[in-house]
């Protein structure tokens, strides 16, 4: 052999780590998934697709994707505007600030859905003054975009950072130096440094959005057709014994999963293309 | 670039704006927040009651259900979930919104027949089909290597119903000795592997995922099973039981600012009627028009039953001798 491997092991022992890995794997990804996608079919189609089509599935499928509509670009805006402070200035309050983009992740979804209760609930801080005005925000769709926007609070802000760090602002003091606003700065030198970086978070962000459960149970009031999301609905119907129903529901989820690990692995690609061609 | 963004932050305002909608006053929608098991009957009743409301006045009414633990649906509705009517598994419950808000007068009860209650079931022991442990009566339950599913009774108005049985029985058979009865619910929940939330959360632990050797549960509940799982499971009636009466009330001030008063009430009182109570007895409750119990495919059989009114005093004492903070709960439950 001309090139030497960079492992030691024997291939026995390369061999049986690998398909300890791949069964480990099958058995808790691909089986799972498998069974979804099997439980959801096991009716047939017309069940499949009549779950599909009911009105209270496509009310779930549409308050999902609203909630991630407004959610999705508010923390996108929010975790560029996070990073960018965090990586390019030194400030007093800097370590707080990071630990505290982190809260979301720390905190148990139940607790970030029943601070908003604590909040606008009726008997909550606001409460009084809301129904005063007559403004319904905890069992509607502002308390479930709320509790989205809390949960997917660090995505974006998490991914970038690193890599903002990573970039340091050499780029950008030249293009100061050079003459340009904070804004041309901005679209010509960090958000094409940043820009799959980006894209990433944003998937993730999206992911999590459309999938999460347990604050948005805690905020939604689970009525059907009207306040129960996809990941809400599938509960619903499996806790009607409509386990096909359930599934058929759970095969859109499994399929956004699938795409977004598409989507990720196509930026991923191309990002370590261009690295490659940099060096 | 530049236009793009603009683009965005318009679309969030706007879409938040419009998520910040008022509920729609018109009167043309009804909200039943109900407890768990409830969800095939009202399917069925929502059904004929808006045709019924069709028929008579040419409007279309839309009625939304929310189904979930009794405890946890009344807490929502003191919360702000806009029930215009709730149909809650316990008096308790209702009363615990009257007492923290100003929705419903405290004497909702009174408002309805049959203390507000149009349909009345009992708690009953489902067991493994052939019934291989050997359970016949509420004893049974403590005996080394029986696990009994039951849910909270912090969240659950079901799981409460249970508790009050078992405590009833074991009440009958130490001859009301306090230490016995508290030891016997002891040894109960020592054989209670998970506290689910809700009723249905239950059964699904004891009929989907094979936990447990007894399930207790609602009489209409047990039959459910029966129905969506054929030869999964025994219903065994114990020797005593509790009489368990779900009752419905209007949220007044709820069903005042959307304008659906009448609809409410009328959606309640059509629970009464002959056409609604044989629905009753189709989904395994117990109809309160004799009749229509009588007419009734499945014949539900007798069997003593205590009542909180008679037994325990009520709902409130019962709530706050069992299952306050404090209560006999959660000295049975502790570690």
């Amino acid at each position: 052999m001309s090139h030497r491997s960079a492992t030691t092991e024997s291939a026995p022992v390369r061999w049986l780590l690998i398909t300890l890995a791949l069964l480990v794997l099958s058995l808790f990804l691909f089986l799972p998934l498998l069974a979804v996608f099997v439980e959801a079919l096991r009716r047939g189609t017309d069940v499949f697709f009549a779950a599909l089509h009911s009105p209270a599935a496509l009310s779930a499928v549409q308050l999902t994707l609203t909630a991630a509509a407004v959610s999705v670009p508010l923390n996108t805006v929010f975790g560029v505007a996070a990073a960018w402070a965090v990586t390019k200035h030194q400030f007093r309050g800097r370590a707080l600030l990071l630990s505290l983009i982190d809260l979301p992740f720390a905190v148990s979804p139940v607790i970030a859905g029943l601070v908003w209760v604590l909040l606008f609930g009726a008997q909550g801080w606001f409460g009084p003054w809301l129904a005063e005005h007559d403004i319904q925000i905890i069992f509607e769709l502002p308390g479930i975009i709320l509790a989205t926007v809390f949960v997917t609070f660090p995505f974006v802000a998490r991914e970038l950072i690193p890599l903002m760090e990573a970039q340091g602002s050499d780029q950008e003091l030249a293009a100061v130096t050079l003459g340009a606003s904070g804004w041309q700065m901005f679209r010509r030198i960090t958000l094409p440094n940043i820009k799959w970086g980006l894209l990433y978070g944003v998937l993730l962000c999206n992911a999590r959005a459309m999938g999460e459960f347990g604050a948005v149970s805690v905020v939604s009031g689970h009525i059907r057709g009207k306040t129960n999301t996809l990941p809400l609905h599938i509960e619903v119907l499996y806790n009607e014994y409509q386990f096909s129903a359930a599934f058929a529901c759970a095969t859109l989820l499994g399929l956004l999963a699938l795409f977004t690990l598409g989507l990720k692995t196509a930026v991923e690609q191309i990002t370590h293309q261009r690295a490659n061609r940099r060096t | 670039m530049k236009v793009l963004s603009h683009c965005l932050s318009a679309l969030t305002l706007a879409l938040l704006l419009t998520a910040c909608g008022k509920r729609a006053t018109s009167g043309s929608t009804l909200l039943n927040v109900s407890y768990d098991p409830t969800r095939e009957l009202y399917a069925d009743v929502n059904v004929a009651f808006a045709n019924q409301w069709h028929t008579a006045h040419g409007t279309t009414l839309k009625i939304e259900q929310s189904h979930g633990g009794s405890g946890k649906q009344a807490r929502a509705v003191i919360d702000g979930l806009q029930a215009d009517v709730v149909t809650l598994a316990l008096a308790g419950d209702i009363d615990e919104i009257a007492r923290q808000t100003k929705l419903l007068p405290g004497d909702w009860q009174a408002k309805l027949p049959s203390h507000s209650a149009p349909y009345t079931s009992t708690i009953v022991l489902v067991v493994r089909k052939g019934n291989p442990k050997g359970i016949k009566d509420w004893g049974d339950l403590v005996k080394d290597g029986v696990q009994v599913i039951t849910p909270n009774p912090k969240t659950s108005g079901g799981a409460r119903w249970n508790y009050l049985a078992a405590w009833a029985w074991a009440a009958k058979e130490f001859n009301g000795d306090q230490a016995q009865i508290l030891a016997y619910m002891t040894r109960l929940f020592k054989n209670v592997p998970v506290l689910g939330t809700g009723a249905r959360d239950s059964t699904s632990t004891f009929a989907k995922q094979g936990k447990g050797d007894v399930l207790l549960a609602w009489e209409n509940e047990a039959y459910l099973i029966d129905r969506e799982f054929p030869g999964l499971a025994d219903i065994i009636y114990p020797s005593l039981s509790i009489l368990a009466e779900p009752p419905v009330a209007v949220v007044e001030a709820n069903a005042a600012k959307h304008g659906c008063s009448e609809a409410a009430r009328a959606y309640l009182e059509f629970l009464y009627t002959d056409e609604a109570q044989a629905m009753v007895a189709k989904h395994f409750y117990r109809p309160r028009k004799a009749e229509i119990a009588a007419q009734a495919t499945l014949r539900l059989p007798e069997l003593p039953m205590v009542s909180v009114d008679a037994d325990f005093g009520g709902w409130a004492k019962a709530q706050a001798t069992h299952f306050n903070d404090g209560g006999t709960f959660d000295q049975v439950i502790k570690p």
